[in-house]
């Protein structure tokens, strides 16, 4: 249950649409199912009455998609924003991405967004219809007589769990009230895997990364994964059109990937919430996350517009990369 | 039948300005290292791309080392400070996947140090060595 309606965010939508403040409006499209919620350009307000929605599955994060949307529009385009979606949002104006000019940002307080996958978990499969009601969700299936019910707090996605932040730290307009930057225990998992021993942690890994399927959804969905040319498509890589013949090949594909949004991923956790194969990708955002707070200082890509980040920075003081293993075996 | 002894592949990023001449200067002072030890000149320590140290890894190798300018003395300026948080966070990585840190290596050697040069790479050797092959980051579709 989320504390703003569809239908206050379909009259804000409509109330800007007339008023000619924006032109078109990016926001969360119905799907064929309740929570196939996907993203999508809505251009009149019958659109956007018809197809608009805002449940408990709006985890999509909008920010990305300004980079194709904004730059074509004639005057502004209109966009939704959840907390964590602004931080992406700023972190694309400090790398210039697209014109702030062209934006009209309307911050969305959230109370979080469930995983359809942990639904399915409870209620199995052939789910009809997903209603919520206060933090209750009534899951019909094809399968029951009557509506399962399912707490929303039990079925929240990974990253909601551990929510960082319900502050919205760019916008226009704000719907509801602001919230605060929380403490959350977002790494908890991370030192769980680094107090274990690096054949545990490998085996932990193997499991997980062997059932990539290369399908790059984590990368086309990552608001910080913005080249217009990547590497993983190069065609003379040698890995190409091959497929995987012993089980842990895509190690190279998801250390460069984490590694190429190191500094700039502010843990909005899409990559997590698309990968079909439910691999824990932010597991590895957030390593690099971790370091790089314990070791060139705290610091969240996209709290503020220009903020440099860590790894195109450096001070005549940072640790040598000996002194990290050292450090952490004298720790242990 | 006997096995045939594992040699180690190292693939060793040289910085032209400092450590590839501390190389010359090891084979001009006579000095040994091994020759399993592959050595790739580079403008800086900088250029090297995480993605050339994974790549050797997927290719093969056994132990990759990057040898660079001593922090202060780049020759542009800055470019082995950023070599330093790069491959700092690359190696904990690596580390968090469950792969032999030992594998990998960063060591400041200047151009007057090649006694510096031959035992750094003696050294590695024998730790990589050690670790047998590498089985963690290899790609058979790269072999």
């Amino acid at each position: 249950m989320q504390v703003i309606t569809r239908e206050q965010l379909i009259e804000k939508a409509v109330s800007l649409l007339a008023a000619n403040t924006v032109s078109c409006v990016l926001g969360w499209s119905r799907g064929e199912f309740d929570y196939d919620v996907s993203p999508a350009v809505f251009r009149s307000e019958e659109e956007v009455r018809r197809n608009f929605v805002w449940n408990d599955f709006c985890g999509a994060n909008m920010s990305k998609y300004l980079i194709s949307k904004a730059s074509g529009v004639d005057g502004k385009i209109l966009v939704f924003l959840k907390p964590c979606d602004t931080y992406s949002f700023n972190q694309l104006l400090t790398e210039h991405k697209f014109d702030r000019e062209k934006v009209y940002v309307v911050a969305v307080p959230c109370d979080g967004m469930a995983d359809f996958r942990l639904i399915k978990k409870v209620c199995g499969e052939g789910i009809i219809s997903i209603d919520s009601e206060d933090a209750i969700l009534k899951v019909k299936t094809l399968y029951s007589d009557s509506p399962i019910s399912v707490p929303l707090t039990d079925v929240l996605a990974e990253r909601c769990k551990n929510c960082k932040s319900k502050k919205h730290v760019a916008y226009d307009e704000l719907l509801g009230e602001d919230g605060n930057v929380l403490e959350s225990g977002r790494f908890d998992e991370v030192k769980k895997l680094e107090a274990m021993t690096a054949e545990e942690r490998f085996e932990f890994w193997q499991n997980e990364l062997s059932r990539c399927i290369r399908c790059n959804a984590c990368r086309d969905v990552c608001p910080a994964c913005t080249c217009e040319k990547c590497v993983f498509n190069n065609p003379s890589s040698g890995v190409e059109n091959k497929a995987a013949a012993n089980s842990f090949e895509e190690k190279l594909f998801h250390i460069i990937r984490a590694f190429h949004v190191a500094g700039r991923c502010t843990d909005c956790g899409e990559c997590s919430r698309v990968c079909p194969q439910n691999i824990p990708l932010h597991l590895l955002n957030r390593k690099f996350i971790k370091d790089i707070n314990e070791f060139y200082g705290e610091y969240q890509a996209g709290e503020e517009i220009g903020l440099r980040a860590p790894l195109t920075d450096y001070t005549t003081e940072d640790i040598e990369p000996c002194e990290i293993f050292h450090r952490r075996d004298t720790d242990a | 039948m006997q096995m045939k002894e594992h040699k180690p592949l190292i693939v060793a990023f040289c910085c032209n300005w400092c450590s590839y001449a501390g190389a010359d200067l090891a084979g001009n002072n006579r000095l040994n290292y091994p020759a399993e030890v592959k050595v790739i000149r580079v403008p800086c320590s900088c250029r090297v791309n995480p993605m050339f140290v994974l790549r050797a890894f997927q290719r093969g190798a056994d132990g990759v080392i990057i040898c660079g300018c001593h922090p202060g003395d780049c020759h542009y300026v800055s470019g082995n400070y950023y070599t330093r948080r790069r491959m700092a966070m690359l190696f904990s990585m690596l580390d968090y996947l469950g792969i032999e840190k030992e594998r990998t290596r960063i060591e400041w050697v200047s151009a007057a140090e090649g006694a510096k040069f031959a035992a750094t790479m003696n050294d590695f050797v024998e730790t990589v060595a050690k670790l047998g092959e590498n089985k963690r980051l290899e790609d058979l579709r790269c072999k």
